[in-house]
C-alpha cells in the first residue's frame, strides 16, 4: 500500500499547474526504473570479463575487464554451449510461430463468430489458464517415454504449440479492435470465413500477433523446469545448460555469469530488433481501437 | 443432413433453371457449413493439443496419486488415499506450503502495484517512450536460471553487491540465503524483478485502449490525475487486472528455480528447507522416483491454487475501482 502515496505526491501536481516538475519526476522515476532493470545484466557482464579472484575485492569491480573471451572458450569447453543455442532457437521459433498462429484463429472465432458453446469454451480456455504446467509434469514425462521423444526438441515443441494464455490475449484484443462492421462488410462482398481470417483479422491482429509472439518466444526461450525433466545435459537448450553450469561449478560464478550472459544476449538482440516495431504495433493499435 | 440434400439434388433433372437453383442452394449449403463449422475448427487445435498434453496428464496424475507408483518397482499397488493422508502429516510438506504463500505474497502484492502504477506513467506521451519500453521489459527477457545465477551473486555474504551497499550503512554481512526472512525477501526481490515489467506492459496495452475522450472529459471537470487513475484507468481495465492477478497467483504458487539454484544448488531448499517450496518439494520426490507420492503433491497445490486463485478473483472482481 506504500505506492498508494506514491501515487498521491508523484502525480497529483501535473494537475496543480507545474507541469514541468511533474514531468521530470516522471522521466526520473522512469530513468531509475530502467537502471534497476540493466544493472544485474551490466554486472553480469562485467563479472563475465574478469576472473574470480577481481570478484573478492573491495570495492568489487564495476567495469567490464579483458578476460570475456577466455571465459566464453571455458563455457564452451564445459558444455554444449553451440548446440543449446540451436536447440532454443528451434523450440522457441517453432513455439511463437504456431502459439501466434493458433491463437489469432482461435482468438478470431471466439471474439467475432456466433456458435453455439462459445461463452463455455472461452470459459473453459480460461480455466485452464488454471491448470499448473508443473502439475501434469509426470505424467508427461511418461507420456514422452512412449513417444520415444525424450532427449528430443519434439518433446519440448509439441505439447507447447497452443496456450490458452495466447487464445485469451487474442481474443481480447480482438473484441476491442476489430470492427464487426469490417467482416459485415467482407461477408457482403461474399468472403467465406477463412477468407475473412486470411484478409481481414490478421491485418488487424498483426499488432498483437507480434507482442504474443515475443512474449511465446521469450518464455519458451527462458522454460527451465520441463526442459530439465525432459532432456539430458548432452542434449540441452541453453537453460538447461546454464543450470549444469551453476549446479556444477556453484563457486565459479565467472564461469555461471558468462554462461548467462551468453544465453541472455541473443535474446536481448531479438528483443532490441523487434521491440521497437512491437511497441509501435500497440501504440497504432491502440490509436486506431 | 449436409451430405443427403445435394444427394436428392443430383437426382433432379438437369435443366438450366434447375441447375443455377442447385447451385444456389449448394453455395448456400456451403456457406451455412462455412458459417456453423468454422468456428470449430478455429478452435479445435487448442482443445485437442491440450486435451492431449494438458488434461490428460492432469487425469493421470491423480490416478498415479492413488498408487505407490515409483519407477524402480515393476508392480504399482493401488493404495487409495494413502499418500494424501502421508502428506498431511508431513512437516515438510506443510513448512513447503508456507515458503510457497510467503514468497507468494511477499512477491505479487508490491509487484502488481507497482506494475500498474508504471504502466500508468507509461501511458502518456513521453520522450524515449520506447526505450523505456524497452528497458521495462529487459528483466523478462533475463531466463530464471540467469536471474537466480545474477542474484545469487549479488546477495551473496562476503563479496555481494548487496552487502556491499549495506555496509555504507553499517549493517553486518547479510547471510540472505540461511534465514527464512531474508531467503524469502531475497527470492522476492528475484521474482519481482523479472516480472514487474512484464505485467506493467501488459497493464499498458489494457490502458491504451480506454477512450481518450473520458480522460479529456475528466480533465475539464477537474478530476486530479491520481483520482483519473482510480476512478477511470482501473475499472476500464478491470478484466485485465483480474486477468494478471489470476495468472500471478498461479505463477507464484509454481516457483521453482529460485529455490533451486539459489546459493547452492539444492533439492531442499536450503540446509534447514528454509526455502522449499511446494513445487521444489515434488521435484525432491520426482528425482527420488517416488512417482505416486509426487503426484499426490501436485494434487494438493493444484488445489490450493484453484482456492487462492479463487479468493483473488472474488476480490479483485468485487472491488469497484478502489484497487488502490
Amino acid at each position: 500500500m506504500t505506492g498508494t502515496t506514491a501515487d498521491r505526491t508523484r502525480v497529483r501536481p501535473a494537475r496543480r499547474g507545474a507541469p514541468g516538475a511533474s514531468r521530470r519526476l516522471i522521466y526520473l522515476t522512469l530513468t531509475a526504473v530502467a537502471f534497476f532493470s540493466a544493472v544485474p545484466l551490466y554486472y553480469s557482464v562485467v563479472v563475465a570479463s574478469r576472473d574470480n579472484a577481481a570478484l573478492a575485492e573491495v570495492p568489487p569491480p564495476l567495469v567490464p575487464g579483458g578476460n570475456f573471451f577466455a571465459n566464453v572458450a571455458r563455457v564452451f569447453d564445459t558444455v554444449p554451449f553451440g548446440l543449446a543455442l540451436g536447440n532454443s532457437v528451434l523450440v522457441s521459433g517453432s513455439i511463437a510461430l504456431s502459439v501466434m498462429f493458433f491463437s489469432t484463429l482461435a482468438g478470431f472465432a471466439f471474439a467475432k463468430l456466433r456458435f453455439r458453446g462459445r461463452n463455455i469454451l472461452l470459459l473453459l480456455t480460461v480455466a485452464t489458464m488454471m491448470v499448473p504446467a508443473q502439475l501434469g509434469i509426470i505424467p508427461l514425462y511418461m507420456i514422452m517415454v512412449k513417444l520415444e521423444w525424450t532427449g528430443t526438441m519434439y518433446a519440448l515443441i509439441v505439447p507447447a504449440m497452443v496456450s490458452a494464455f495466447g487464445v485469451f490475449f487474442m481474443t481480447q484484443y480482438l473484441s476491442r479492435a476489430l470492427p464487426t462492421e469490417l467482416l459485415e462488410a467482407g461477408r457482403v462482398d461474399g468472403c467465406s470465413t477463412w477468407g475473412l481470417f486470411w484478409h481481414v483479422v490478421i491485418p488487424v491482429a498483426r499488432p498483437a500477433a507480434a507482442v504474443l509472439g515475443m512474449l511465446t518466444f521469450m518464455s519458451a526461450w527462458n522454460d527451465y523446469f520441463w526442459p530439465l525433466v525432459v532432456l539430458t545435459p548432452e542434449n540441452p537448450t541453453v537453460q538447461v545448460a546454464l543450470s549444469t553450469l551453476a549446479a556444477g561449478y556453484v563457486n565459479d560464478y565467472v564461469l555461471g555469469l558468462t554462461g548467462t550472459a551468453l544465453g541472455t544476449l541473443p535474446l536481448v538482440i531479438v528483443f532490441a530488433l523487434l521491440g521497437k516495431q512491437i511497441i509501435g504495433g500497440i501504440m497504432q493499435g491502440a490509436v486506431k481501437g | 443432413m449436409a451430405t443427403r440434400v445435394p444427394e436428392r439434388l443430383a437426382e433432379a433433372p438437369p435443366g438450366k433453371p434447375m441447375g443455377s437453383r442447385r447451385r444456389a442452394v449448394r453455395r448456400h449449403l456451403v456457406h451455412q457449413l462455412d458459417v456453423k463449422g468454422s468456428p470449430y475448427a478455429y478452435v479445435a487445435p487448442f482443445f485437442l493439443l491440450f486435451s492431449a498434453f494438458g488434461l490428460f496428464p492432469l487425469v493421470y496424475t491423480a490416478w498415479v496419486s492413488l498408487h505407490e507408483w515409483t519407477l524402480l518397482a515393476d508392480e504399482q499397488p493401488f493404495v487409495g488415499l494413502e499418500n494424501f493422508r502421508t502428506l498431511l502429516a508431513d512437516d515438510y510438506f506443510w513448512n513447503a506450503t508456507f515458503n510457497t504463500l510467503s514468497i507468494g505474497v511477499l512477491s505479487t502484492v508490491p509487484q502488481l502495484l507497482l506494475a500498474i502504477w508504471l504502466a500508468h506513467l507509461l501511458n502518456r506521451p513521453l520522450r524515449a517512450q520506447t526505450f523505456f519500453r524497452v528497458t521495462l521489459l529487459l528483466p523478462n527477457v533475463t531466463s530464471v536460471v540467469a536471474v537466480v545465477v545474477i542474484f545469487s551473486q549479488l546477495f551473496g555474504r562476503d563479496f555481494g553487491m548487496i552487502n556491499w551497499m549495506l555496509s555504507w550503512f553499517g549493517v553486518g554481512a547479510v547471510p540472505w540465503n540461511e534465514g527464512v526472512a531474508t531467503s524469502h525477501v531475497a527470492i522476492s526481490i528475484m521474482i519481482m524483478w523479472r516480472w514487474t515489467g512484464y505485467n506493467a506492459l501488459i497493464f499498458l496495452a489494457a490502458m491504451q485502449a480506454v477512450p481518450r475522450e473520458l480522460y479529456e472529459a475528466a480533465t475539464i471537470d477537474g478530476a486530479s490525475e491520481f483520482t483519473q487513475l482510480r476512478r477511470i484507468t482501473i475499472p476500464m481495465i478491470k478484466p485485465t487486472i483480474v486477468f494478471v492477478v489470476i495468472t500471478s497467483t498461479i505463477g507464484a504458487m509454481q516457483v521453482l528455480a529460485e529455490p533451486l539454484l539459489f546459493g547452492v544448488y539444492t533439492l531442499t531448499g536450503g540446509v534447514d528447507r528454509q526455502y522449499q517450496t511446494l513445487a521444489l518439494f515434488i521435484y525432491e520426490n520426482f528425482v527420488k522416483l517416488d512417482l505416486g507420492y509426487a503426484s499426490a503433491i501436485s494434487w494438493m497445490m493444484f488445489v490450493f491454487i484453484v482456492v487462492i486463485a479463487g479468493i483473488n478473483y472474488l476480490i479483485t472482481r468485487r472491488s469497484r475501482g478502489g484497487l488502490v
